[in-house]
């Protein structure tokens, strides 16, 4: 059939919206870009620029060579691939567990779970309880208290109760137990939905801003985005103090370059997965929309 | 007597007839919960953190109701009552903290909200457009960045000295503005940031919603003679509407969370009487001041009125015939 001229305006018009939108959405990521790979002297001299004129790789020289900085991406590092994994774990064990319609109290759990999703006790609360099991200062205030959540476990074991009973009948048969069932039959069958949320737990991670700010205070145990913090936003007022003064005063480069070069550094471990994931996405999304 | 001694022995054989169901009862729990053994033990690492992480900091609550001395602990600070929660409302604060919250929760339910919905409809008209993909990846990515991250390229776009926007501004011949340190531009600052951050994932449900329409009432509607705008209004958007309500509900049981990070890190003194609001009060009272007890009161004040809003609102849904949340 064909096209007729209000389809093909229609489509047209559409495309061009979408493609304003893309370019939108991109600009502020091209211009860090563009900054910090600029040379710091230029900048300062040039300011905005759509295009460096001088291209310089100092800023990430720099950064790269500097401990707090690579400290930071190392707790960070460590704080995302353990704190992954671990997540994994516990996240579709009890799923697993609960989707087995044979578990006695198992609606009970359910409830419970679901109870916790609805109301949470605020900010104090749980931070009287870090500082009562003395997890202030330690990388494991970050990741045990963000081990799961009520969504993931119900929206997990949404997923497993779509696996065939069929399958765990027959692993009985060649003699497996419970567990059996789940690391051999079951999880490389959710491996994309593993993916998927693997990837939200990593960047969650990776991310961890606020509860850092909470329960670390040791320089040298930062994660990656209190320091980006000191850099970035902080740097001006008295109380930022930490990195960006040390990084600035041992050298002379600009904060603007370096900074930019902190943030791309910063997401370039997120770029790197996320191809691999993408197609998972809508398999998770229930899990982002309704988290926020 | 005969009639007595029957109706004796009818209730004792009934009452030991009862305790042999119990016991059987209790005995197939007993089966049931060895014969699942290794299930439990799957769960169990899963039981032990809600139990640990979120049950115990809930009995924490009770603190609001003391005048709380880490010295002390929970068990032997003295009790005070409602004390702690009046005093917050009757606390000028309290006005300010409500109507910046309700302020930036509301430009975000008029201006963010539809947003995804608009995008993921025009997304959906690009079938089988090989374009489809890259503007996907495009505009799901700042989603995954952090708000720290997001905060410091506003400032590099958008500050008086360096920002790009204003030396373009400049160079137009117009005057600068102050972006970050006006409280006029305060609200609207933060629902831009939010609108370029998630507005591109927000169409990830409403995608896949669409992707189950079927294409056959396309098709029909086309052969009805329904142009494209047809077909969107009474085919694809009534497709989402489910999903569409459940996500409203959800963005209603939310109206008093502000996220924290972006509002603690946007915040500078200029703009501090529009930007204040529940969690960054609770973070300022409770660990920066130390005031454990009343701040502990307004996080709770904070969650119970969530928790009444998500229900109402799901009760809501139910009443117009949707599935709701829960």
């Amino acid at each position: 059939m064909l096209q007729s001229k209000n389809d093909r305006l229609f489509n047209a018009t559409n495309l061009f919206f979408l493609i304003v939108i893309g370019l939108v959405t991109l600009f502020p990521l091209y211009y860090v870009l563009v900054v910090s790979f600029s040379d710091p002297a230029e900048f300062i001299r040039n300011k905005a620029t759509l295009f460096p004129k001088k291209w310089s790789l100092d800023s990430y020289r720099y950064l790269l060579s500097t401990d707090s900085f690579m400290r930071a991406m190392g707790n960070s590092a460590f704080l995302a691939t353990v704190g992954t994994v671990l997540s994994l774990f516990v996240t579709s064990c009890l799923s697993y567990a609960l989707s087995r319609r044979r578990l006695q109290g198992r609606r009970v759990m359910m409830l419970l779970i679901l109870l916790t999703t609805l109301f949470n006790p605020g900010i104090i609360p749980p931070y009287l309880l870090i500082r009562d099991l003395n997890l202030i200062n330690s990388i494991w205030s970050l990741i045990l208290p963000a081990l799961t959540s009520g969504w993931y476990v119900l929206l997990m074991k949404g997923f497993f109760d779509s696996i065939p009973t069929s399958l765990e009948e027959a692993a009985r048969i060649d003699g497996c137990n419970d567990i059996g069932v789940w690391w051999r039959i079951i999880l490389p069958l959710s491996l994309p939905s593993l993916a998927a949320f693997g990837l939200f737990y990593a960047v969650a991670y990776w991310n961890t801003f606020f509860t850092a700010l909470l329960y670390i205070n040791d320089f040298n145990k930062q994660p990656l985005q209190v320091l980006l913090q000191n850099m970035l936003i902080d740097s001006s007022t008295a109380s930022g103090g930490t990195a960006a003064v040390e990084m600035t005063a041992e050298q002379q480069i600009p904060s603007e370059t370096l900074k930019m070069a902190a943030v791309v550094i910063a997401t370039v471990p997120i770029l790197m997965v996320y191809p691999f994931l993408q197609k998972h996405f809508a398999k998770g999304a229930m899990v982002g929309s309704v988290k926020e | 007597m005969d009639s007595q001694m029957d109706t004796a022995g009818k209730t004792k054989i009934e009452s030991a007839y009862k305790k042999s169901l119990a016991t059987e009862r209790r005995r197939s729990i007993w089966n049931g919960v060895k014969r699942d053994r290794f299930l439990y033990l799957l769960a169990l690492p899963g039981i032990v953190f809600f139990i640990l992480f979120k049950y115990v900091p809930m009995w924490g609550i009770v603190i609001s109701f003391q005048d709380y001395s880490p010295y002390q602990g929970m068990w032997a600070s003295p009790w005070v009552g409602f004390e702690h929660y009046i005093r917050f409302f009757s606390n000028p604060d309290f006005l300010i903290l409500f109507r910046n919250t309700m302020a930036i929760n509301l430009l975000s339910l008029v201006f963010f909200f539809p947003l995804p919905i608009l995008l993921s409809v025009m997304m959906n008209e690009l079938r089988g457009n090989k374009f489809r993909k890259t503007i996907q990846s495009i505009v799901y990515l700042p989603h995954f960045l952090s708000w720290v991250i997001i905060v410091g390229i506003t400032f590099l776009l958008l500050s008086t000295g360096e920002g790009i926007i204003n030396q373009l501004l400049v160079a137009a011949g117009l005057n600068k503005i102050d972006f970050l340190t006006n409280s006029n531009y305060f609200w609207g600052l933060l629902t831009v940031q939010s609108i370029w951050k998630d507005a591109g994932w927000g169409t990830v449900l409403f995608l896949a919603a669409m992707a189950g329409i079927d294409p056959q009432l396309n098709e029909a509607a086309k052969i009805d003679g329904a142009g494209r705008f047809r077909q969107i209004w009474h085919i694809t958007l009534p497709g989402i509407r489910s999903v569409v309500i459940i996500l409203l509900i959800l963005r209603i049981g939310h109206i008093m969370d502000v996220g924290f990070e972006q509002v603690f890190l946007m915040t500078n003194g200029a703009v501090s009487e529009v930007a204040d609001v529940f969690d960054t009060y609770v973070y300022r009272l409770g660990i920066k001041q130390g005031q454990l007890s009343f701040s502990t009161a307004v996080g709770v004040f904070k969650s119970l009125v969530g928790l009444i809003l998500v229900v109402g609102a799901n009760k809501l849904a139910k009443k117009f015939g949707e599935d709701g949340v829960y």
